[in-house]
């Protein structure tokens, strides 16, 4: 027999009843992310079935996807700077949260943030874990080894109910990640890469292993923003071993085991690695070593080139027409040069304190180009306080740039930070899809270095150039 | 949940390929606590004008769309974000199945606890959906087939407790409640505490 990869350790340590021909497994949530938009309508059904929520201290809470980026000093200022609808969820889930007691990283918490920013924050995410949130971007917390995964509302209620849900056992791909990174290529650009090469359904039905010499060199910031963006991947979920680098990153954190349980928790967490000898459905290499920072030029994540090259050439097919067509790009043409109107430096990809360093080191000294609007964004609170505490703040502000409070903001556009139709942003966050950004908004995705390198030229450009490298 | 047998109707086709469900439900629709009323939301962008007006050239605006049960879909339909608003939409305007060659996994799990039927089809019979919008077929649950107007019929891929599900119209949060000395006997011999 075979032996075992880290995503079988992991789901094999969660089965309550194991999987059948006839029935799907029944598996055990060990942390439950939720935020208000996706809870409403699963806190209805415990209510009209008279349901407590079966695990509260197994729950984490806060709010960040239509929640304000500016100050909300009371709640009653909600009303003020945010939509009605908007506000009216987040009331809700703050409601929702006393109702069915789960403790809440409101306004007044420093941990309030986008909820996978704060997971890893806090410590709560660990390696071995399963852990699920109703927003799809939960993979980001298999960068620690952990099994996470997105799903929908009704799933939500399951779990809040339960603790468990009914899942059947995905396959397992290994991607192996070779070479060596050049400087001012990071962790965002192997992923985009990634993408393109797999595209965006390259990874149905699969939980991914990010492997190789690369992934071991990155760091958990790093790791996170690999496994954030595989489900524009298509997979269900993406991981990575833990090893002295996840270990690191979690001691000392609020919600780690303490004394003798944390020993223990690190020898059970060193011993998930897969096995020599374990089998994976598929595997898929990429080599590095010759990669240049990427962007998109389309409209999903899969549609990407390197920053210094041409948009492919037209072969008549029609979603790339129509892509193009949405982007106002032409076939062939060079990305370097394009004008740029809204940068976004935030989301749960890039809006850690090593982002915000990586933007900084761009601007310092230098100014947002007149055009271009500027929008830096912490993951969260502390992420804010910790910038603050080093400065970051003011080089953005010198710069031109606009610092704002911790949430989701113009990554997904529902708190009111759009990018206007017609516009063109270069974002930090994951998605390029039409309008996701704002109503008739173009997006290309871009690292933090190329999205800070673009404000200031004005128009799409090689960051290299401004550090040096 | 309602029952799901047998779907009998016309086809609506949108031919793009990875229609992400920011396409289906764009997020300014997030903002609501009920799952009502997200039809005529569903695929706004693609759907209205700048004035709020329907295009009238956009499947769903067509005449015929607005009884129809099946949407036949451009591959891997359902892709990103795992807002479940996007099948509340599909549903509350009145589709019951989405057939396509891929669809993304959160969508399809979304899908199956809302009453949508995905439908995984071969390349062949795709091909020949999208060139012939307005088709009739036949979605059967119970023999996971379905069945174009030649009377020519393929499998589609259910497991059996999803397909159990839709043609009962069980509610798998009944199921998981029925294991509950299970979880309380896999919480209390687990060798670790989360
Ligand atoms: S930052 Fe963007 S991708 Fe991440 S959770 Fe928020 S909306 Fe989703």
């Amino acid at each position: 027999m075979s032996g075992q990869t880290l995503f079988e350790k992991v789901w094999q340590d969660h089965i309550v009843v194991p999987e059948s021909d006839a029935n799907p497994a029944v598996l055990y949530i060990d942390l439950h992310l939720i935020h208000e938009v996706t809870t409403p309508q699963a806190f209805d059904v415990l209510r009209e079935r008279g349901l407590p929520v079966r695990r509260p201290d197994l729950t984490l809470a806060t709010m960040d996807h239509s929640t304000p980026t500016v100050p909300v000093p009371t709640l009653g200022d909600l009303d003020i700077v945010a939509e009605p609808a908007a506000a009216g969820q987040i009331r809700q889930m703050i409601d929702n949260c006393n109702e069915f007691g789960i403790a809440l990283e409101g306004f007044e918490s420093q941990h309030r943030g986008i909820v996978h920013v704060i997971g890893p924050e806090l410590g709560a995410t660990q390696p071995g874990k399963t852990m699920v949130c109703g927003d799809s971007h939960s993979s980001t917390h298999g960068a620690f080894g952990a099994l996470a995964f997105g799903i929908g509302s009704t799933e939500v209620g399951h779990v809040l109910a339960t603790q468990t849900l009914l899942q059947r056992r995905p396959k397992t791909m290994a991607i192996n990640i070779t070479g060596t990174l050049k400087p001012g290529v990071g962790a965002k650009d192997v992923v985009l890469a990634l993408i393109g090469q797999i595209g965006v359904d390259g990874g149905v039905g699969h939980v991914m292993e990010y492997r190789g010499s690369v992934i071991r060199s990155l760091s958990m910031e790093q790791r996170m923003t690999i496994c954030n963006m595989t489900i524009e991947g298509g997979a269900r979920a993406g991981m990575i071993a833990p090893d002295d680098t996840t270990v690191q990153y979690l001691s000392g954190r609020p919600r780690v085991p303490q004394g003798a349980d944390w020993d223990a928790a690190v020898a059970r967490w060193l011993a998930l690695p897969s096995d020599d000898d374990a089998h994976f459905d598929r595997e898929v290499s990429l080599d590095v070593s010759k990669l240049a920072p990427q962007v998109t030029f389309g409209t999903n994540p899969g549609m990407v080139v390197p920053v210094t090259g041409h948009i492919p050439a037209d072969t008549g097919d029609l979603s790339f027409r129509k892509a193009l067509d949405y982007m106002g790009l032409e076939a062939g043409q060079a990305m370097i040069g394009t004008p740029v109107d809204v940068v976004f430096v935030g989301s749960c990809t890039n809006s850690r304190l090593s982002d915000l360093r990586e933007t900084a080191a761009v601007l310092k000294g230098r100014k947002v180009s007149g055009q271009v609007r500027m929008l830096v964004v912490p993951g969260s609170q502390s992420i804010k306080q910790q910038a603050e505490a080093e400065g970051l703040d003011k080089i953005f502000t010198a710069a031109g740039a606009e610092w704002r409070e911790a949430g989701c903001s113009m990554c997904l556009g529902m708190n009111g930070d759009v990018v206007p139709p017609g516009k063109l942003c270069v974002s930090t966050s994951n998605r390029n899809f039409e309008g996701r950004q704002g109503v008739g908004a173009r997006t290309v995705l871009a690292s933090p270095q190329t999205a800070a390198a673009a404000a200031i030229a004005g128009s799409i450009a090689d960051p290299r150039e401004l550090t040096n490298h | 949940m309602e029952k799901v047998t047998r779907i009998e109707s016309a086809t609506v086709v949108m031919p793009q390929t990875d229609i992400d469900t920011d396409q289906i439900m764009p997020a300014r629709f997030l903002t609501t606590t009920t799952k009502e009323g997200l039809g005529d939301a569903a695929f706004s962008d693609w759907r209205y004008d700048d004035d709020g007006k329907p295009i009238p050239d956009f499947p769903l605006n067509r005449p015929g769309a607005a009884g129809s049960k099946v949407l036949v879909a451009g591959n891997n339909f359902g892709c990103g974000s795992s807002r479940e608003h996007a099948p509340w939409g599909i549903v509350d305007f009145g589709f019951r199945a989405v057939i396509s060659t891929q669809i993304a996994d959160i969508f399809r799990n979304n899908s199956l606890k809302n009453g949508l039927v995905p439908v995984i089809v071969p390349d062949d019979v795709h091909a020949w959906l999208l060139a012939n919008p307005g088709a009739k077929v036949t979605v059967d649950v119970a023999s996971k087939t379905l069945t174009l107007p030649d009377g020519r019929s393929v499998e589609f891929p259910l497991d059996g407790f999803s397909q159990h599900c839709l043609l009962e119209g069980v509610d798998q949060l009944g199921y998981l409640q029925s294991q509950d000395a299970a979880i309380d006997q896999f919480e209390k011999a687990r060798s670790w505490q989360p």
